[in-house]
């Protein structure tokens, strides 16, 4: 028999399981609706074009497209080693009282506002930018296209740095756990075999680790697409798409945050919305073939599994 | 010759303030095969890894006395300790293969020491499975996952890997305890094999095990050594009471 209670809960949870889709579903209308007049417009030139000039009527966010990529790329190169090399010295090498201390400021690097990074990365990390690296850059500059041009603080690699320790504490975070994880016969059988302290992690420790790690990288990969005041704060906002990290740029989540307030008129408010629907295409791409790599290698092991 | 000499003296081991081994003054026979058995909790597994030092890093560990190989203290704070774990070969009681090839779990040791080149290394790996009587069954899938070995195999596979360093002591730590008896058979048959020139301990607390496959007995109570002996005369006539106790089944 099936009581009451049994109902309701199945109710409840089925509601509550239908909600996500539905606001997915819900999000995504309302905004090919709005986007729709500037997709019919400016079509594939949306992307193309890299001239965004609501005055004269033109909307190319080519060059945010580019810069939400490049930084959330860039961020997520720096974090990624980074995080792991804290995990494996929070959990592998410091000693407890250490690695509490580790783990809890890793934790609280998270909790930090994303405002209050951007006022940091506007008072503190541009200015020391523009007086200490990029001077030291300039040479290489000559050589390598990425780091050449004028640079006068706001730019995609400040953006992209400021990312990185946005993004450090969800990399830190996962590899810790998957690290600590990895069972100890596994350690054990590298040690007793004769591998030294590092040998073991190199071998046992983080070869076990990878799939988790993998995965808190993608997940560090979606939070940096999305996020926005910080990002807004330092990238120097302009659509510009030269081939250095030490220009200004812009972010699809910054032209959002900037424009949507003062929308001069219903084709510049389409065009938003279309730049909107865009970054959800993006971070929706990006996560899905971020899932369907963690997947890929994780089935390569679970296979494995079932035949033994 | 001192090589595989294997003797421990006034060894105690705590962890924290519980005491997993008491003064323990054991002399380990070279070319023969050392049965350690006793009650559960009663110091085996630390009594072993107190040889190859893999608790070194416990928090709260204090050991005392010495555990000496040939002529060297291994307890010395000096002691190269990857170095004794080449020396010293340790099978555990779950086998616990690397998730790679057969071939890539043998060869691991080995690389570890430093050889790279290949034919040298399918030298050492074909030897060691040899040795571990497990050869003749992969051959034919040495780039196979070691997982999708069945577990017998897999724990030969173990025993391989160690072997592979040419280790001079075989520690085993109730290798056999999940494995059925055919699978168990074919280990104690191996060891009887890999005995001509190794010093075997072989942990268990199977009974049985030990009177069919090992050439000595200890007894271990409370992290304390009862006695050793030859194996026959250790069942047949122990010396002390809580020793018969324990062969009488009057002991868990
Ligand atoms: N790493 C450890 N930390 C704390 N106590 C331990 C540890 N290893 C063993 N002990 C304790 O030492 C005693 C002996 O354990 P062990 O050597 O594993 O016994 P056996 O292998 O004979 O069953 C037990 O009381 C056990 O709880
Ligand atoms: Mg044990």
């Amino acid at each position: 028999m099936i009581g009451a209670g049994d109902r309701a809960w199945r109710a409840t949870t089925g509601l509550a399981a239908a909600v996500i889709p539905a606001a997915l579903l819900l999000v995504t209308v309302v905004l090919v609706v709005g986007a729709w007049p500037a997709l019919a417009d400016a079509g594939p030139g949306l992307v193309a074009s890299r001239t965004w000039d609501p005055g004269r009527g033109t909307f190319g966010a080519g060059a945010a497209l580019v810069g939400t990529l490049l930084t959330s790329l860039l961020a997520v190169l720096v974090a990624a080693p980074l995080g792991v090399a804290t995990a494996v010295v929070t959990v592998e090498l410091a000693g407890p009282r250490l690695s509490r201390v580790l783990a809890a400021l890793s934790d609280l690097l998270a909790a930090v506002p994303s405002i209050v990074y951007g006022l940091w990365g506007a008072a503190v990390l541009v200015p020391l930018l523009r007086s200490e690296l990029f001077p030291r850059l300039k040479p290489l500059g000559r050589v390598i296209p990425l780091l050449a041009g004028p640079a006068y603080g706001p730019s995609l690699l400040a953006a992209a740095l400021l990312l990185a320790l946005m993004i450090l504490p969800y990399v830190t975070a996962v590899s810790r756990e998957v690290i600590a994880a990895v069972p100890r016969s596994q350690r054990e059988a590298a040690l007793a075999l004769g591998a030294t302290r590092w040998e073991m992690l190199r071998d046992a420790v983080l070869p076990g680790a990878r799939h988790g790690i993998l995965g808190g990288v993608a997940l560090a990969l979606g939070r940096a697409l999305g996020e926005t005041m910080a990002v807004t704060m330092v990238i120097g906002n302009r659509h510009d798409l030269s081939w250095s990290l030490l220009s200004p740029g812009y972010t699809l989540s910054s032209l959002l945050a900037n424009e949507f307030g003062e929308a001069s008129g219903d084709r510049h408010l389409a065009a938003l919305m279309a730049v909107a629907l865009l970054l959800l295409v993006v971070t929706l791409l990006v996560n899905a073939v971020a899932r369907g790599l963690v997947r890929s290698v994780r089935s390569g092991r679970s296979s494995l599994e079932v035949a033994r | 010759m001192t090589q595989g000499r294997l003797s421990t003296v006034g060894l105690t081991v705590a962890f924290g303030d519980r005491t997993a081994l008491r003064d323990v003054s054991l002399v380990v026979p070279p070319r023969a095969i050392t049965a350690v058995m006793g009650p559960s909790g009663c110091g085996k597994t630390t009594l072993l890894r107190a040889v190859n030092r893999l608790d070194d890093g416990v928090p709260g560990m204090v050991r005392t006395g010495e555990v000496r190989l040939g002529d060297e203290e291994v307890t010395a704070p000096a002691t190269d300790v990857a170095g004794l774990r080449r020396r010293v070969g340790m099978v555990f009681q779950r086998w616990n293969p690397f998730p790679r090839s057969v071939f890539e779990n043998v060869a691991y040791g080995p690389r570890l020491a430093g050889l790279r080149d290949l034919a040298d290394l399918r030298g050492v790996v074909e030897s060691s499975l040899r040795k571990a009587a497990l050869w003749e069954e992969v051959r034919d899938r040495l780039d196979a996952d070691a997982r999708t070995l069945s577990g017998g195999q897999q724990q030969r596979l173990c025993i391989a890997r160690a072997l592979a360093n040419a280790p001079e002591v075989l520690l085993l730590d109730e290798p056999c305890s999940a494995l059925d008896p055919g699978a168990t058979r074919r280990i104690e048959e191996l060891l009887f094999e890999l005995r001509a020139d190794l010093t075997i301990i072989l942990v268990t607390h199977n009974l049985q095990q030990a009177a069919r496959a090992s050439d000595y007995t200890a007894y271990l109570d409370a992290g304390r050594l009862v006695e050793v002996a030859p194996t026959r005369l250790l069942f047949t006539n122990p010396q002390d009471p809580r020793t018969e106790a324990y062969l009488t089944g009057r002991v868990a």
